[in-house]
């Protein structure tokens, strides 16, 4: 089961703007197994997204250019493929599901339409066989009574059932990978709740993995097996969801952890946050991106840039002080330490 | 019990439907707050939430009179602001003041952050340039901002930064109560908690009042006293911040809170997954609102709409599985 699906090295992705380069994305690595869920966190402008976005090659381009790496794929170099056989994989082996459903959904066509455009783009079936394929997928996302919503405009549609309509479009041909990008994060937490279990449900049923990026946690406690900490274009942290909430390594990451508002905050503390706020990638980083804001940042965290290394079982954190030699550990207890007693 | 600083009482706003025919009213009309009653008393935190469409946001706006209600009063220290005249209302408001959620759309682009500060001053013509200047000062300072930032742009802001400008904006009148419509809600966690911390702080520092409207229920928990749970236009449970949270009475309540995602990965959470969303409020479902996706809905709720009960500790709801017990 834990065969390798997806193996992304040293990705990086540039933004040319005037004379200025925003290295958005900057050598990211990490490794998927076939029927794994991996979570992207960080904050806006962490290059969660962009990651995302070039693995379909989707970067407009220019100014964006992916400028180094590899992306293996099922055994293919996705940076190699002419766009034509990227076409082929596009929406058929590695769909996408969006952020705000009513933007990515087409308003002058019916969503019937929509599902059979994708349907029909990647299978060579005739159009009864795909609006019956349709009705079929619109009826696994829980929409009621699909014959009759199949000839609906997008309009028609909530906002939690639209995302339904997304993900029905996404999975209609069978994906070996879906990316979400915050899919739920203009839901009410009702529909949320409902959308994170019907994606659950429809990985049992379909084998996907799933890239889910997310600036919510709790979503990736939810559903995730892995967890990539990004920040500032690098990844910091990257491991178990497990071993991230237990034993999190990265000064980034315990920032991260701590500002979650749980029940273990007590209301008459001020909460825990991050100081500052994230570099302006225009200009080059020496050294740790974290450094500026780090706590524990020492001279050399200004001047050399700090390399992932593996810090327990499948765990790797990028941290001059999170080595075999070097252990570094939190000045004071926290209300996720209290936390992690707790549970 | 001290006098409660604001006293809202059977508040309600139906918003007319456009009739298909021309020249003729329509009879129908979206229910966006369907009789709601509060207090909320000085130096608290109200929490209001719901899900999108029950009316929260609407509601803030009936309680300052940025939109006539239909009917209802809505008594600030006393007085009943509907109907008021404009000179005295005007007056009041500056009492009562408000954040909102997109800090990109409620920043005028073309104005400097020093003259957004000084904007409710000019209106309102208090003092004169200097007096106003060294107040804009004063006020960045508090925000957690620099003097220097009074001559830029909202162009060169974060988000956060943006954020605690429009905080400073609505304190620069000293205002009794701040309505907060989602102030935090498109903020990135880690920002999302200093602006947190910033509001209470300012709350003990300027014996300040909130209505914090939000769905994010771990961020009312942390901010408020009281909760107002809002479902199609009525408050469906109001308490204590405990109570809610503890002992929640109404399903809807309990679905809610079931539905935060997990606090952590070891968490096994028992979920009460709510069956589609909030109902057309144009036609909104017989009896009690909630029975169509009401997990623990009986014959009764089709027919009779349930009324607010006490159960105790200033805690309220509406349901009538309250009465069976």
């Amino acid at each position: 089961m834990s065969e390798e699906l997806l193996k992304v090295e040293n990705l990086e992705v540039q933004f040319k703007s005037g004379s200025a380069i925003t290295k958005a994305v900057n050598g990211v690595s990490f490794t998927l197994n076939r029927r794994e869920n991996i979570g992207i966190v960080g904050e806006s402008g962490s290059g969660k997204s962009v990651t995302a976005t070039s693995l379909l090659r989707l970067i407009p381009s220019p100014p964006g250019k992916i400028s180094g790496g590899a992306i293996h794929f099922d055994g293919k170099d996705l940076l190699k493929l002419s766009e034509k056989e990227m076409k082929s994989i596009r929406g058929n082996e590695i769909s996408m599901i969006f952020q705000d459903p009513l933007t990515s959904l087409n308003p002058v066509f019916t969503v019937g339409d929509q599902i059979i455009e994708s349907i029909k783009t990647h299978q060579k079936v005739s159009k009864k066989e795909a609006k019956k394929k349709a009705i079929e997928m619109l009826k696994l996302v829980g929409i009621p009574a699909p014959e009759k919503r199949i000839n609906m405009y997008p309009h028609e549609f909530s906002g939690g059932m639209r995302q339904r309509v997304m993900i029905a479009i996404a999975l209609s041909c069978n994906p070996k990978l879906l990316i979400a990008d915050e899919p739920t994060t203009a839901l009410d937490v009702t529909v949320q709740a409902q959308i994170l279990d019907l994606m659950k449900r429809l990985q049992d049923e379909f084998n996907t993995a799933i890239i889910m990026i997310t600036h919510d946690l709790g979503v990736v406690w939810e559903l995730c097996d892995k967890v990539l900490v990004m920040y500032a274009g690098n990844v910091v942290e990257y491991g178990t969801v497990k071993e991230i909430y237990d034993q999190p390594k990265h000064p980034y990451t315990w920032g991260l952890l701590d500002s979650q508002i749980t029940e273990s905050v007590s209301e008459d503390q001020p909460l825990t946050t991050i100081p500052g706020s994230p570099p302006d990638l225009r200009q080059e980083i020496t050294g740790c991106p974290f450094a500026a804001r780090c706590a524990y940042a020492q001279d050399v965290c200004f001047t050399n840039k700090p390399k992932m290394t593996e810090v327990g079982e499948n765990h790797y954190a990028a941290c001059h002080f999170q080595t075999k030699e070097n252990r570094l550990d939190r000045k004071e207890k926290t209300a996720h330490d209290r936390a992690i007693v707790t549970s | 019990m001290t006098e409660p600083l604001l006293q809202v009482r059977e508040l309600k706003k139906h918003f007319p439907l456009e009739s298909p025919i021309p020249f003729v009213k329509s009879r129908l009309s979206v229910k966006a707050v369907d009789g709601v009653s509060f207090d909320v008393y000085r130096g608290e935190t109200l929490g209001v939430v719901g899900e999108s469409g029950c009316g929260k946001s609407t509601m803030a706006r009936l309680v300052n009179q940025l939109i006539t209600p239909s009917s209802g009063t809505v008594q600030f220290k006393g007085e009943n602001l509907i109907g008021m005249d404009g000179k005295k209302l005007r007056e009041t408001r500056k009492s009562i003041q408000m954040v909102f959620q997109d800090p990109y759309a409620s920043l005028d682009p073309r104005k400097t952050i020093g003259e957004l500060i000084a904007e409710p001053m000019v209106i309102h013509r208090i003092g004169d340039k200097t007096s106003q200047k060294k107040r804009v000062e004063e006020l960045l300072e508090v925000v957690g901002l620099s003097q220097y930032h009074a001559k830029r742009y909202p162009h060169e802001f974060s988000g956060g930064q943006r954020q605690r400008i429009n905080i400073a904006r609505a304190l620069v009148l000293n205002p009794d109560i701040i309505i907060c419509d989602e102030p935090v809600s498109a903020l990135d966690v880690s920002v999302q908690a200093q602006v947190i911390n910033l509001l209470k702080e300012l709350q003990r520092e300027f014996d300040l009042t909130y209505i914090f409207i939000s769905h994010d229920l771990n961020v009312v928990r942390y901010m408020c006293d009281r909760i107002a749970v809002m479902y199609l236009g009525k408050i469906v449970e109001m308490g204590t911040y405990k109570e809610i949270y503890e002992d929640p009475k109404h399903p809807y309540t309990k679905a809610l809170l079931s539905a935060i995602p997990k606090e952590n990965p070891h968490d096994r959470k028992e979920r009460i997954i709510l069956k589609d969303s909030v109902p057309n409020p144009i036609n909104p479902p017989s009896g009690c609102h909630f029975h169509e996706r009401c997990p623990v809905a009986m014959d009764r709720c089709k027919r009779e709409a349930p009324q607010l009960i006490d159960t105790g500790n200033g805690h309220i709801a509406s349901c009538h599985l309250l009465n069976e017990q």
